[in-house]
């Protein structure tokens, strides 16, 4: 009885049913989600006592006056960034094949299982994958021994000879490292891919094709830009996932800093809490900067 | 003269489905060919034969005297209207008409200025700038339709254009659909379910039923001298008494069919006209459409048919209501005989 007037209650007014539902999760959403956030926001905007090592808590531009006057600040930045770049570009080439056959293709049986071929590395540790992959690309490891196998060490130490991203073997070099990101964030940028490819009705292609397009030029005007929104969506994924990623960096690859390590060291052992988050701030900043990008080349369009 | 479309013993299976079966038939030269069925009748697995998303497992498609069974559809000059009209979501209502020109090489502001002359054609002269998500069902279509006349091709394809289309707004367009072709003088191949499309618009009319064509022949041909029972019943919404009830009501057991505008109805305890075949039933239902109504009377050996009766008739029968005892009776000559169904024309 009681049940069946509140339930009335509820079925005349529904704003007050949507508030029920709503305030909850708006809570938790505005104060531990994005207050959080505006905390370590605002500590950015402290500084740190260069004798005393205590924070200084007025508000000032001198950490980031730091953040971008240091060259070692400006090239760890860079670095990040390009690492970023070079795997979105990756993944994005490496995902559309995968994608466009999962959505376009495959079928019943063979479509769940490249679903769930795509998504069974995202449920194991994240942390046996990156040393797992220490393993595969050392010195000893299987890569290099298939390489000689195949006779083809000769390649392998052409490439690692490479100025910059080069090293004394897979594991300890820049190489290593984009090979290991470009695994690891794959299936972000295959998914929304798949999922923006699936919702083009076959009807737009059979139209493109009926009007005298190739198939070539179909991808090209068609299924290209109307995908452009799932690979705007992963890109997004895989460029702020490598841009924040402390974990790779520091197992796999040359000792170069990288902003996820930066911000890892400065608010441990470096104590240096306003730096840390000035540098939590330099991936947020870039995906707007990209994001609006993006929106320049109409990436949102067909939204 | 060279057929602008044939199909010599084309088939298409899909596993054991039998989408096509074995199907022949011509379309000639500037003609409006309806391709009327039900779904699943294999009628749009003819027309993706035809434009070439399909290829056929057996026989031979021919556009003009040609065999392009394995051309793709971009190296065929046919273009196709589609059912949901498969807009571009992502480019104007412009640059969808500008589509074939710019995807075959033709520079920009020539192709501009045919999209604006399609346009006019079709009267949306002024929607040019805006996004098919902008336009209503109607509009969406005449869109659709110029889009796939710019190409100039010889064969226009219409799958359904009608179907999301509200009752005026298809009566129009179907109108202007059948002026357009007599101007441009394409052939159009034209699918529906709808017999009342196909018998109003089409110049001839093969009729789909399990993958074959039970029957191909002029509008009024199909409607006064049905060939099948299918065709009878899905044409012209006739009453049909298969050999059972032919055996029943004449005595014979040769199929035949009977229009419901051809059935008379009258009380039971009237004797039957002279020089008329009767049969003995009750009201079913009475549907009032205004003009006439449909009477819907089960016959005592079975089936249910019907009675179109005028309005003028009707008066007559005061008093005959739902459960009433009836007759219904036809002139003899009435009877349209029939042959089993299935054959291929």
């Amino acid at each position: 009885m009681i049940v069946r007037t509140v339930s009335t209650f509820f079925y005349r007014r529904p704003n007050g049913y949507l508030c029920l539902l709503l305030i909850p999760p708006l809570l938790w959403f505005g104060t531990v989600y994005l207050g959080s956030l505006f905390a370590l926001l605002a500590q950015s905007f402290y500084r740190i006592d260069d004798f005393t090592a205590q924070v200084v808590r007025e508000p000032t531009l001198a950490t980031y006056r730091q953040l971008v006057t240091q060259p070692a600040n400006v090239d760890i930045v860079v670095r990040t960034l390009i690492m970023a770049i070079a795997v979105t570009l990756a993944c994005a080439i490496i995902a559309l094949p995968i994608a466009t056959y999962m959505a376009r293709y495959a079928r019943g049986r063979m479509k769940a299982l490249f679903y769930v071929g795509v998504m069974l590395p995202m449920w194991t540790s994240y942390l046996v994958k990156v040393y797992a992959w220490r393993l595969l690309l050392a010195k000893e490891g299987i890569i290099a021994w298939v390489t000689a196998k195949l006779g083809l060490t000769g390649l392998l130490e052409t490439a690692l000879a490479a100025p910059g991203v080069g090293g004394p073997s897979l594991s300890s070099s820049y190489i290593g490292m984009f090979i290991v990101f470009v695994y690891m964030w794959l299936p972000f940028m295959i998914l929304p891919m798949a999922a923006a490819l699936e919702r083009v009705p076959a009807s737009l292609l059979q139209a493109s094709a009926d009007l005298g397009a190739r198939p070539a030029q179909t991808f090209r005007n068609v299924v290209l830009p109307l995908a452009v929104p799932g690979i705007a969506a992963g890109s997004v994924f895989t460029f702020s996932l490598t841009l924040g990623d402390f974990i790779i960096p520091s197992v796999v690859g040359a000792p170069g800093y990288f902003i996820g390590m930066m911000v890892y060291v400065q608010q441990g052992t470096a104590g240096n809490i306003p730096l840390a988050a000035a540098f939590s701030v330099v991936p947020i900043v870039l995906i707007f900067v990209y994001l609006r990008i993006a929106r320049r080349f109409g990436a949102f369009d067909a939204l | 003269m060279t057929a602008a479309i044939e199909f010599r013993d084309v088939s298409r299976l899909f596993g054991d489905v039998r989408a096509v079966d074995d199907v022949s038939f011509a379309i000639e030269p500037g003609e409006f060919f309806a391709v009327l069925g039900p779904s699943g009748s294999g009628k749009t697995s003819c027309l993706r034969l035809v434009a070439g998303f399909d290829a056929p497992d057996r026989g031979q498609v021919l556009l003009d005297g040609q065999d392009v069974s394995a051309v793709p559809p971009y190296d065929r000059n046919v273009n196709t209207v589609f059912q949901d009209y498969a807009l571009f979501p992502h480019m104007t209502v412009l640059e969808n008409v500008a589509y074939g020109p710019r995807v075959r090489g033709v520079n920009a502001a020539t192709r501009a200025r045919s999209a604006r002359e399609m346009l006019d054609l079709v009267q949306l002269g002024s929607q040019g700038g805006r996004r098919p998500a902008q336009l209503s069902g109607g509009q969406r279509q005449r869109v659709a339709l110029a889009r796939a006349l710019i190409n100039h091709p010889k064969v226009l394809l219409l799958d359904e254009p009608l179907g999301a289309l509200d009752l005026k707004l298809r009566e129009e367009m179907q109108i202007e659909l059948k002026s357009l072709q007599r101007r441009l003088g394409i052939t159009f191949v034209y699918v529906t379910h709808d017999q009342g499309e196909a018998l109003s618009m089409a110049d001839r009319i093969a009729v789909f039923n399990k993958g074959r064509i039970d029957q191909l022949a002029a509008p009024r041909e199909l409607y006064i001298r049905p060939r099948t029972a299918f065709v009878a019943r899905f044409v012209g919404g006739a009453n049909v008494a298969e050999s059972a009830l032919a055996n029943i009501i004449s005595g014979s057991e040769q199929p035949f069919a009977i229009r419901a505008e051809n059935v008379a109805i009258q009380s039971e305890a009237v004797p039957a006209p002279p020089n008329t075949v009767s049969a003995p039933g009750s009201v079913l239902a009475v549907q009032y459409h205004g003009a006439a109504s449909r009477w819907q009377v089960k016959l005592d050996a079975g089936e249910v048919w019907s009675a179109l009766i005028t309005e003028e008739k009707a008066r007559a029968l005061n008093g005959l209501t739902v459960g009433a005892r009836v007759r219904l009776s036809w002139p003899r000559d009435a009877a349209v005989f029939l042959s089993a169904s299935g054959g291929s024309s």
